[in-house]
């Protein structure tokens, strides 16, 4: 461990910098700013008390006994003929006092030993992890009233008590943050680079527990509050020391007498309190506004379709504007044979003529996002898919391909939405059809392959409900018929033991078996048309392989359409018919699958080929040292 | 899943021994001489040795805390120092007024934060940010404070409602009610407030996992979605705080039941605790104790039971 | 291929993992089960198999994250299997690694700079000395150079992933394990990187443990080629060898069972595939 000290101190500066942001953005959100200011006008009246408030909180005179507000005493007097200004600003001393020490215990104990065990785990995370339940379990108003049997009225011993059994709540939040930090990729990167554990959690952890803590902190001192005014409440503290819940409770007890007497101390209490919690919600806000990159990466790995990383590509000049008028349904003229191949062009050759099965014109997709803008991630997409064919949408991350799925499905994640352009699927144009019609359309019409084959089955129920529950809604047929279609179902994908399966919750099956399941729940209503959005992307080679003859086999066999989202040139080259070359949220290339592999016209279908390694030659073998 | 209940007993059977051993140690160490508080000052030392060596208290405190443990296992509590009533008598007609009260709460809690809950939940927009706001307001203000500002309100200015006193639900079901609504409604504003925060969260969380997704592929209604297999997912955390809730109410139960005069264990707290009456502490700690215990088991039940992975195990 | 020549040497490694659950019930899964391999200086070695195959695990275990159970690990001649924490330490000057995901191999609330001056502080640079040598780190992987002061969200995953490269450039290791570098990644991006990678491998002789799910990708980028499946390394040799010629039925079926861009050549796979499933 050397050199260390120097990179902590400037860390701490930078890190000063990241919260600066966070306070700025939480002094603009209106309760943010309110509660701050309040807060800081409560803090500094309670410690200016001498300066405010002339006169000591325990001078009595029994002749003001009850007295309304005089010159002097704004607020009037309480039972005992004590100015209620001095009685509020002093007790205001002790009970956030009080409410400190409790918070600063509970840190103390609560954060370090949270560290530790997040990070180190094992036998002192099972050691510490045994007395938190142990703490947890105590009823703490039992424990608190048994301490000041124990230890006497003295409310500041009582505060130390109280900090211990608060402490917990730090200790769980703290071990829970760093257990994730602990996991992740970068800490194993700063270990491999030759750090200390000591620097490591200097860096790498403290930084991403910080702001979980100050949220907690904020919150944890509005209980404390509540809880020390709750004991003063009870009497427990020394009847001399002015305290907020003394004066409620002496308040209360002359509720008849003097109804008043009780709001001024309840106010106090109540602003104080109400004030850190919400400005803990208003940093909450604030410091999760900055966790977008979290958000992305979660979007990456859930698939390309979710609207993160999308958003993520670089914003396009001019939108789309190729055809956004949708051409009129020709039944009539367009049966074509879905034996020949398709013939295919480019763009502009397919708009006239429309496929009956799917045939989308001009589709835009937008996103509202939170700042009330409106994002176009599609601009202007044509796509046809005609019975018995395999239509390939084939492009890179951030393309719109996944978002031009969703769209025939009518699944778009939350704030998008069709911007324009008309899709049909099997002569009904589903733009602005309303939810429920589009809905009989799903499973019968149109079914869905998602990408990941585990997060897309629910944990709670068996593969056989999962299946019958669809078909048994909407078929309407007995719960025996569909369960001996679903037994059918999992026979043709190749399930050896169906039976098994059949009774199998997901975590029972692997994820290839699991992406079967899929494909059979997509068949169980008889679709005419496939969407698969990158079904074999999870999947190891040989199960991707397995999975997409498939679901060629079931494909032939049933003349069914499918429009299959892939960002692979392999599974295009080994299942598609057509191909669409997506970019962008443009369709830049279409054409058969020989055409755009072996014959491509645009500059980004090359590029995308070039970039293919299957012709490259193997690297020669080595030669020896080179340096 | 009989050896986890089994495991979990066990595991409860050593932190109860655990916390009454600590409560014991820590709570002989004051001398408070016992003796003296009862016979008053002017009693001979003579008189007030012989009182202490009547309650056991001259013996080694390990020797006095295996005697109470031998007599506790056994169901036999002792008697108060103080006022010399039986402890499992006294607890027996104040532990109903306790139980009643926060299953009351419990009930209150759970079904109007799992209605809020899902409604923010599922519909956003305005009904999420009403949700939202209740629930920083629910928590913002200290829970005897909401108890006050009831009590000021529906009992003293609006006579609604009696300020004070209990009468047993066997005597009068209305006069009951009477009686219990008020604390129920104090305990409760913070247990909707957190709980139905929790349940949105987790109805949200589960709306946006894949599988919803698929299911809408399918071309399942949303209510169906819904009801079957969002609320089904989003059960086990809400079932997680509602269970933490519970026993965080033991703490409100106490100035609850200070404030409205409910003769329930709470009360009986705040009595015989300040004074140190050790037999009467000792027998409220096991009870709360053994309360806290059953609550996270039965939770943690619960949660295995409706999560597959640990149901098949 | 003798000792000497070795840069790294694994021996009949074993690893495995504790089970779920305490005491008794909690049976070992084994992971690794026997992996013997070796990189000479200035080589790559590809290491390819499907997931649970073991390969990642084989990364972490040379870079000391996860404990060997048996076998030995050898560097430059040294046993680092069980090194002491300060030797492992020191070790990090010649041990690299570049990781899969790119949004989780950096830290988000850590500029670039800071990022890549971390290995350099740790081996006792001065803070004004690392910070002149990530622009040069920079300009190796051909980022701008104002990146330094900017977060890992700005940065697209081609461009992070050429940041962790730098980063494991920083020192000027001998070996880097470069576990699923591009998968990640889109084909172009994908591309770029690789040639970076051989880029650098030609400017600084480092060796490199390329791991990865891809045959295409591996027998671009390397030397040679070993093919682990369930624990066991049951294929190595020359890349073209491996890729064109495998000998091992489980490399075989791999090799079918990647799609290619070629219609033609790709029905022909396919119907190879469809064979040998139907035959084993």
């Amino acid at each position: 461990m050397s050199g260390d000290g120097g990179g902590r101190g400037n860390n701490g500066g930078k890190g000063g910098g990241g919260g600066n942001g966070v306070l700025r953005r939480v002094l603009r959100n209106p309760l943010g700013l309110v509660s701050a200011v309040v807060l800081a006008l409560i803090v500094l009246a309670v410690l200016f008390a001498p300066l405010l408030s002339p006169q000591g909180p325990n001078v009595a005179s029994l002749r003001d006994s009850f007295g309304g507000p005089t010159g002097g005493h704004p607020l009037g007097f309480d039972s005992a003929g004590r100015d209620m200004v001095a009685r509020l600003l002093y007790g205001g001393r002790n009970t956030l006092g009080g409410a400190l020490l409790a918070l600063v215990v509970a840190l103390v104990i609560g954060v370090p030993s949270g560290l530790l065990a997040g990070y180190r785990g094992g036998r002192f995370d099972a050691a510490a992890s045994w007395v938190v339940n142990l703490v947890m379990a105590l009823p703490a108003m039992v424990v608190l009233l048994a301490s000041r049997a124990i230890l006497g009225p003295t409310v500041w011993v009582l505060m130390v008590v109280l900090g211990v059994l608060i402490s917990p709540s730090f200790f769980r939040l703290v071990r829970g943050v760093v257990a994730g930090v602990r996991g992740e990729l970068y800490v194993d990167a700063a270990r491999v680079a030759g750090l200390s554990d000591a620097r490591i959690v200097a860096r790498h952890v403290l930084i991403v527990v910080r702001a979980p803590i100050i949220i907690q902190t904020a919150l944890v001192a509005g209980i404390a509050i509540g809880l020390q005014a709750g004991l003063e409440f009870l009497g427990v503290g020394s009847g001399s020391t002015p305290t907020w819940g003394a004066m409620l409770n002496e308040a209360f007890g002359n509720i008849q007498r003097a109804p008043t007497m009780i709001v001024w101390p309840g106010l106090a209490l109540g602003l104080t309190s109400a004030s850190l919690v919400l400005l803990a919600s208003a940093l909450r806000d604030a410091l999760e506004d900055r966790g977008a990159p979290a958000a992305r990466r979660k979007a990456r790995r859930g698939g390309s379709g979710l609207v993160s990383s999308e958003l993520a590509s670089p914003e396009l000049v001019s939108p789309g504007l190729v055809s956004s008028e949708p051409a009129p349904s020709e039944s009539v003229l367009s049966e074509s044979a879905p034996s020949e191949p398709a013939p295919s062009g480019p763009v502009s050759g397919e708009v006239g003529e429309r496929a009956e099965l799917l045939s989308v014109r001009g589709l835009r997709v937008a996103y509202d996002l939170a700042d009330g803008t409106v994002k176009e991630v599609v601009h202007g997409v044509d796509i046809d898919v005609r019975a018995g064919e395999i239509v390939g949408l084939v492009g890179e991350s951030g393309s719109g391909k996944t978002q031009t799925a969703f769209s025939v499905l009518g699944i778009l994640p939350e704030g998008g939405r069709v911007a324009g352009g008309s899709v049909t699927v099997a002569g009904t144009e589903i733009v602005g059809l309303d939810e429920r019609a589009h809905r009989a359309l799903r499973g019968t019409v149109v079914a869905y392959v998602p990408q990941e084959p585990m997060s897309n089955l629910d944990p709670s129920f068996t593969i056989g409900t999962q299946l019958t529950e669809p078909m048994r809604y909407k078929l309407k047929i007995s719960r025996a018929e569909a369960r001996k279609r679903a037994l059918d179902l999992l026979r043709q994908v190749e399930i050896t033991d169906p039976e098994r399966v059949f009774a199998s919750y997901p975590h029972q099956i692997s994820g290839g078996m699991a992406q079967r399941v899929l494909i059979a729940g997509a068949m169980s209503c008889d679709p005419d048309l496939l969407i698969a959005d990158e079904p074999t992307t999870a999947l190891d080679v040989l199960v991707q392989a397995e999975v997409l003859g498939l679901l060629r086999r079931l494909q032939r066999e049933r003349g069914m359409g499918v429009l299959l989202v892939t960002h692979n040139l392999g599974v295009v080259a080994d299942v598609c018919d057509r191909v669409a070359v997506m970019h962008d949220g443009r369709i830049v290339e279409t054409g058969t699958a020989e055409q755009i592999l072996h014959a491509p016209e645009e500059p980004y279908t090359r590029r995308l080929l070039g970039a293919v390694l299957d012709r490259a030659p193997a690297r020669g073998a080595w030669k020896g040292e080179t340096a | 899943m009989l050896s986890f209940v089994a495991r979990r007993v066990a595991a409860g059977v050593v932190l109860l021994f655990v916390i009454s051993l600590l409560s014991y140690l820590l709570l002989s160490i004051p001398d408070l001489d016992v003796g003296r508080q009862l016979l008053g000052s002017n009693a001979p030392q003579a008189t007030v040795d012989a009182k202490n060596a009547e309650l056991g208290l001259d013996r080694p405190v390990f020797v006095q805390y295996a005697d109470w443990l031998a007599h506790a296992v056994r169901g036999d509590f002792g008697t108060s120092w103080f006022t010399g009533e039986n402890v499992v008598q006294a607890l027996s007609t104040r532990l109903p007024v306790t139980v009643s009260l926060m299953l009351g709460v419990t009930g209150v809690t759970a079904v109007l934060s799992l209605l809020l809950g899902v409604w923010a939940g599922v519909r956003r927009g305005v009904a999420d940010r009403v949700v939202q706001v209740l629930g920083v307001l629910g928590y913002a203000l200290p829970g005897f404070l909401v108890t006050l500002i009831i009590v000021v309100v529906f009992a003293v200015k609006l006579r609604w409602f009696p300020a004070i006193g209990y009468t047993d639900i066997a005597e009068s079901v209305p006069g009951w009610l009477s009686t219990i609504t008020l604390p129920v409604a104090s305990l409760s504003v913070a247990g909707v407030a957190g709980v139905s925060q929790q349940v949105r969260g987790a109805v949200i969380d589960v709306l946006r996992r894949d599988y919803v997704r698929t299911l809408r592929a399918r071309g399942l209604p949303p209510s169906r979605v819904l009801f079957r297999h969002v609320l089904r997912n989003a059960a086990a955390p809400a079932l997680t705080v509602l269970g933490m809730q519970f026993v965080g109410l033991l703490g409100g139960a106490v100035l609850v039941e200070q404030i409205f005069g409910l003769p329930g264990i709470g009360s009986m707290t705040v009595t015989y605790t300040t004074r140190g009456d050790i037999p009467v502490i000792m027998a409220l700690v096991s009870v709360t104790v053994v309360g806290v215990i059953a609550v996270n088991l039965l939770v943690d039940v619960l949660i295995g039971w409706l999560d597959p992975k640990a149901r098949t195990a | 291929m003798s000792d000497v020549e070795n840069l790294l040497a694994v021996e009949d490694l074993h690893v495995s993992f504790p089970g779920r659950g305490r005491g008794r019930r909690a049976a070992r899964t084994d992971v690794l089960n026997g992996v013997s391999l070796a990189v000479r200086p200035g080589e790559t070695l590809g290491l390819v198999g499907g997931s649970g195959s073991g390969k990642t695990t084989l990364g972490r275990a040379i870079l000391g994250l996860v404990p060997a159970r048996s076998g030995t690990i050898t560097f430059a001649g040294e046993r680092i299997d069980g090194a002491t924490p300060r030797r492992r330490r020191t070790l990090s000057r010649d041990l690299q690694v570049v990781f899969q995901d790119p949004y989780t191999s950096l830290n988000p609330s850590l500029t670039i700079g800071d990022t890549l001056s971390e290995p350099l502080l740790a081996q006792g640079l001065s803070r004004a000395e690392a910070r002149g040598r990530v622009a040069g780190l920079l300009e190796r992987v051909h980022l701008p150079s104002d990146s330094a002061a900017r977060l890992p969200r700005e940065f697209s995953g081609g461009q992070r992933q050429r940041v962790a490269i730098a980063r494991a450039l920083a020192i000027g290791p001998r070996l880097i394990v470069c576990d699923e570098p591009v998968s990640a990644l889109d084909l172009t991006t994908q591309q770029t990187v690789l040639e970076l990678l051989l880029e650098i491998q030609e400017g600084t002789g480092v060796s490199y443990l390329f791991v990865s799910h891809d045959l295409a990708v591996v027998r671009f980028v390397s030397h040679r080629v070993a093919v682990i499946h369930q624990g066991v390394i049951v294929e190595t040799g020359d890349a073209a060898e491996v890729t064109e010629r495998p000998q091992h039925v489980y490399t075989r079926s791999l090799l079918l069972a990647a799609p290619v861009a070629d219609v033609a050549e790709q029905r022909a796979r396919r119907e190879a595939f469809e064979r040998e499933r139907a035959a084993g």
